[in-house]
């Protein structure tokens, strides 16, 4: 890599990193490095000053709080994979995961960079949104909280303030009766989704009684496919019912043309993505598979 | 020669052709003490950096260096303007055409060479490129090949206005290259007229790029005191550089040292000269310091050879029965904004005329016109020997085409058309001279290990369910071995090849070649030649390969050359050596040549046990106990120009199935039959063939390098150009038959690339059978899951369940 000249700053607390992001105006927080890295070495983006959070332990790890999970932002994805607790509670996440780029990638790359970039290609904002989860955002003026859903407001452009990081996330555990499921679009390992569905849903009975779709890459922001939500809520879920969402879900896809297809194709297949993870979660829910 | 139990296991420990001798050079690659040339650091070494058009067509109004040259580090920055002087502001290329070092008033591709800076480090470098200010006045690009010969067509080459002599043929417009053909136009036309049936297909060969793992780079350094220029260079052909260096500069070439160190990857990305080289050395020679220049993996793959790019039209004239009466092509070749393809110079199409392929066609003609359009320049032989790759395509293609039309299966057809065992040596309609094959052979052994008829009804009973599954056949015949100086040159250098062998008093022995591996592993198979050759264990023979001052004249290793010429060149020159020694065994045995019978690693002497010399006892008597009159020693040398190419054979058998709901294609089944005559060594063709077909899948899969209608150029990063990983990998099968090379010492015919030449075409016959049946005969390539769904959507296959 052969970036500009910019300073490096490699805290170990929060409260220093936001001592640095205070000091330094332009300064830019490194996670994982695996979009801001990139950018720098093609001299895309200016960063006059690097504020390398990896050092700081406070923003690491998975605890289980009882209804839900909390992960530290620099949680890596790898280690996202491996956890058990997730694996039991929250499985939507490590499969997901699983999907993001490659295992050295993996091994680097944060749930909390992949979600405060705001790049609608990353797969977390879907997963995020399908959880409901809720993300800590820590300031020098204290700590708030925001639900992913209304989090992500535009392509790289998220509720995170200035001198704003993300501090850690928490996702409530799956229900009893609910089935889960993501199901990616690539070309190859390593790349974006051409289009990709993440869903939730819970069983009563036969009944849908509740479901979350949200889709990725299709759109400026992760999509959350409200109207086929509400078609399938409250309803015994069959092929029709899912070919109708997969419409519905289509209609609000706007996805930019690019080397992995255009408009078309790309609509299509966010279509074709969201009906293979309704019926997946669907079998997951019944306990199918 | 003896049988013996105790003869076989000397053989053994000999590790000699044949055998499945571990490579030799992974020990230090594994290690990660590999030597490339950006591992190469000298003391005072400088770094150059490039600055590049935005545009792919405008005039250069100005160029502003002073920002640049202010900023501290920073050495020089030399535009054309500085090299004028010098002379060297063009350079000539392998194809007659001349090329821009950097860019001469205008720039004609995008990202061209405008300018370079040479400063202390490569940070340095980098910011001072961006410092340099250089005004373009955009002009109208040109970028559909089509459109080249069209009157209002932008001019791209200023500098060849009313130059219509050209270095092939006359050319018809300014922006037109060449016009190359081939074969009888009036028998061919004549027999389309008379056929009972013909068919006719367009089929893009997509631009794509070597892209080797390592980039192209060069580190040279001018001794000012001796007056000797020294390079490491990313080449495949070091010696070439040389003389191209020596006649460019004017240095004398004895005093021009040309090293390739290891290198990662050629794949013909590293044939040519390009601009990056030619700079590092004269900022050299200016500044009186080592400069190195080392591109990124963008500059690599947006402007070294690129390869492809041809339009071709094929036809085939048939009677009802399905005998192939004539094959006729016509192609547009997008060469970009100079002609610097990697051909043998008197070849503006390469090998282009083996397109009749495998199958006895008794009329063809082929006729190929270059033009230039502005991308950057290129044409290389990407893992093939000189357009043999879109030559196999096409013809292989048609012949699926035909056999659709008549309802017949694309293996029948094959067998039907195939040149007949007896046949050989075979005079093709376009002038090949096919030096042995048994594709009957080949392609029943390959149907037999599928159960071919199993996968045909399992494919009918797919279809009936609106499932696709295809199934794809390619019987491709190449050509290899370039070549017989007569016809082949470069730059009026005949390519032969080159072995220099030198046996120790101790009985080990040192061996240089004129060939550079870039992962062939030479140094292990060259040994094992040698081994058998002369009777001296592999692991006692050094090779050398790929340092001009030392290695003897060769012409590289590209175009599958170094087992048809090289690997000849190491089999005569170890038969000297055998032959004299041979002389000096029967003077240390006291009796005459004719008394002595070869075994293995000795000469004994005829029906008298014990008496016999080993070749390590004739090593040392070389120096110190010779006949009368020998001269000491036992080396020899052997500059090998080959009597006729060699053409390895194989068959192919790609089984897919596609997910009409995404269009991504699943390879099931992928059957690799070869033929390379003689093995040397199993294991290293094994590892050869699995290389050339995950390339080959890549290329039909998924790379491309394309441009929009202004001429920039997209997908040019490993992000989207496509890198196969072993996620996306297929499993390969690999089978063989041997069908020795009549001519060449060792009966070997080269295979690196025949796994890519063939497997190209395999899996667009796969591919498009699985839509034979909706009367689908060709898709262009790559068959990215985005491309097969489009054919999925307009067939109307998609509609959900």
């Amino acid at each position: 890599m052969i970036p500009e000249q910019f300073e490096y700053f490699a805290p170990s607390t929060i409260d220093e990193v936001l001592k640095l992001m205070v000091e330094n105006d332009e300064a830019k927080i490194l996670a994982g490095g695996h979009s801001l890295l990139p950018m720098m070495k093609l001299r895309f983006a200016e960063a006059t000053h690097l504020i390398d959070i990896n050092g700081v332990e406070a923003l690491k790890g998975i605890s289980d709080k009882g209804d839900h999970i909390l992960i530290g932002a620099m949680t890596t994805e790898s280690e996202l994979i491996v956890s058990e607790l997730l694996q039991q509670k929250c499985p939507l996440i490590p499969e997901a995961a699983k999907l993001i780029a490659d295992p050295q990638v993996r091994n680097r790359g944060t749930i909390g960079g992949d979600i405060a970039h705001g790049d609608p290609g990353n797969d977390h904002p879907s997963i995020m949104m399908a959880l409901d989860a809720i993300f800590v955002l820590q300031s020098p003026d204290g700590e708030r909280t925001v639900p992913a859903n209304s989090f992500f407001l535009g392509t790289y452009w998220t509720e995170l303030g200035e001198n704003e990081i993300l501090k850690e996330i928490q996702v409530p555990v799956a229900k009893p009766n609910s089935g889960y499921a993501y199901t990616k679009l690539k070309r190859k390992t390593g790349d974006f989704a051409t289009a990709a569905t993440a869903v939730i849903l819970t069983l009563d009975g036969d009944t849908c009684s509740s479901i979350s779709i949200v889709m990725t890459n299709v759109g400026p922001t992760a999509l959350k496919a409200e109207e086929a939500e509400n078609l399938l809520a409250g309803k015994v879920i069959d092929e029709s019912l899912i070919e109708e969402a997969a419409e519905k879900a289509m209609s609000i896809c706007d996805p930019a043309e690019d080397l992995r297809g255009d408009v078309e194709y790309k609509t299509h297949m966010a279509g074709e993505m969201t009906r293979r993870a309704i019926r997946i979660a669907l079998q997951r829910a019944k306990g199918e598979i | 020669m003896s049988t013996s139990a105790e003869s076989i296991e000397r053989e053994e420990k000999l590790q000699g052709v044949g055998c499945s001798r571990k490579r030799k050079e992974d020990p230090r690659f594994i290690q990660g003490k590999g030597n490339y040339v950006d591992d190469i650091k000298m003391p005072g070494m400088l770094c150059a950096e490039i600055v590049r058009s935005p545009y792919a067509h405008a005039r250069i109004i100005s160029i502003d260096k002073t920002e640049a040259l202010a900023l501290p580090g920073v050495h020089a920055v030399l535009t054309a303007d500085d090299l004028k002087p010098l002379d060297l502001h063009w350079m000539p290329t392998l194809a007659g055409d001349v090329q821009a070092v950097l860019a001469d008033e205008k720039v004609v591709f995008q990202m061209q060479e405008v300018a370079v800076v040479i400063a202390n480090d490569r940070y340095i470098a980098a910011d001072a490129v961006q410092l340099v200010k250089v005004e373009y006045e955009p002009l109208p690009a040109l970028v559909d090949p089509h459109k080249s010969m069209d009157s209002d067509a932008p001019v791209i080459r200023e500098d060849l206005i009313g130059k219509m002599d050209g270095a092939h043929s006359k050319r018809l417009h300014d922006n037109h290259i060449f016009t190359w053909d081939v074969g009888d136009k009036e028998s061919t036309d004549q027999a389309f007229e008379d056929a009972e049936v013909t068919v006719k297909e367009n089929m893009f060969y997509h631009r794509v790029h070597p892209c080797p793992l390592e980039t192209c780079g060069c580190l040279a350094s001018f001794d000012k005191i001796e007056g000797k220029l020294t390079a490491y260079v990313t080449s495949q052909a070091p010696h070439v550089v040389r003389t191209v260096v020596s006649m460019l500069s004017g240095i004398p070439e004895s005093k021009v040292r040309i090293i390739s160190p290891d290198i990662g990857g050629g794949f013909g990305n590293k044939v040519p000269i390009y601009p990056g080289y030619v700079t590092a050395m004269v900022a050299s020679i200016v500044l009186g310091r080592p400069v190195k220049w080392v591109e990124s993996r963008i500059e690599n793959l947006t402007t070294t050879g690129f390869a492809r790019d041809w339009h071709m039209e094929g036809e085939l004239a048939a009677d009802n029965e399905g005998r192939i009466k004539a094959l006729r092509v016509n192609v547009l070749a997008d060469h970009g904004a100079f002609d610097a393809c990697a051909d043998p110079s008197k070849f503006p199409a390469g090998m282009f005329h083996i397109c009749t392929g495998s199958y006895d066609i008794p009329n063809a003609y082929a006729r190929v016109d270059g033009v230039y359009t502005n991308k950057a320049p290129g044409g290389v032989a990407y893992r093939c020997s000189f357009r043999v790759t879109e030559a196999v395509y096409v013809v292989e293609r048609m012949v699926d085409v035909l056999a659709q039309k008549l309802g017949m299966d694309k293996a029948e057809i094959r067998l039907k058309n195939f040149v007949k065992p007896e046949q050989f040596p075979y005079p093709t309609a376009l002038g090949a001279n096919l030096d042995s094959g048994d594709y009957h052979t080949a392609l029943n052994k390959v149907l037999d290990a599928v159960d071919y008829k199993e996968l045909r009804k399992e494919q009918e009973e797919k279809r009936a369910n609106g499932e696709l599954m295809g199934i794809g056949i390619v019987t491709f015949t190449e050509i290899v071995g370039a070549g017989p100086s007569k016809s082949c040159d470069i730059l009026g250098v005949g390519m032969f090849d080159s072995a220099e062998i030198r046996v120790h008093p101790t009985g080990s022995a040192l061996a240089r070649m004129g060939t550079i591996t870039q992962g062939q592993a030479h140094q292990t198979t060259y040994a094992q030649i040698i081994a058998t050759e002369l009777g001296i264990p592999s692991e006692e023979i050094q090779i050398e390969e790929g340092d001009t001052d030392t290695a003897p004249y060769g012409l590289g290793t590209y175009g599958s050359r170094t087992t048809p010429v090289g690997a000849a060149a190491t089999a005569v020159a170890a038969r000297k050596i055998k032959a004299k020694a041979a002389k000096i065994a029967a003077h240390l045995l006291e009796v005459s040549d004719d008394d002595l019978e070869w075994d293995v690693d000795r000469f004994k002497v005829k029906g008298v046990p014990g008496q016999e010399k080993t070749m390590k006892d004739i090593a040392w008597a070389a120096y110190n106990n010779l006949p009368e009159g020998m001269e000491p020693g036992l080396e020899a040398v052997d500059y090998y120009d080959p009597p006729e190419y060699t053409y390895p054979f194989g068959a192919y058998l790609c089984v897919v199935d596609i997910d009409k709901y995404t269009g991504v294609t699943k390879v099931r089944r992928f059957y690799a039959l070869d033929d390379c005559g003689t093995r040397i060594n199993p294991m290293v063709i094994e590892g050869q063939i699995h290389g050339g077909l995950t390339e080959g899948y890549a290329v039909a899969m998924g790379q491309e390098l394309s441009f929009d209608p202004e001429g920039n150029i997209e997908g040019n990063s490993l992000m989207d150009y496509f890198l196969p990983t072993a996620v996306e990998t297929p499993h390969w099968e690999t089978d063989y038959t041997v069908t020795p090379s009549p001519h060449h010492p060792l009966g070997a015919k080269g295979v690196a690339e025949s796994p890519h030449v063939g497997s190209i075409p395999t899996f667009t016959a796969a591919v498009v059978d699985a839509f034979a049946h909706l009367d689908v005969t060709h898709m262009n390539m790559p068959h990215s899951a985005y491309r097969v769904w489009q054919k999925c959507h307009e067939l109307g296959l998609d509609k959900a369940k």
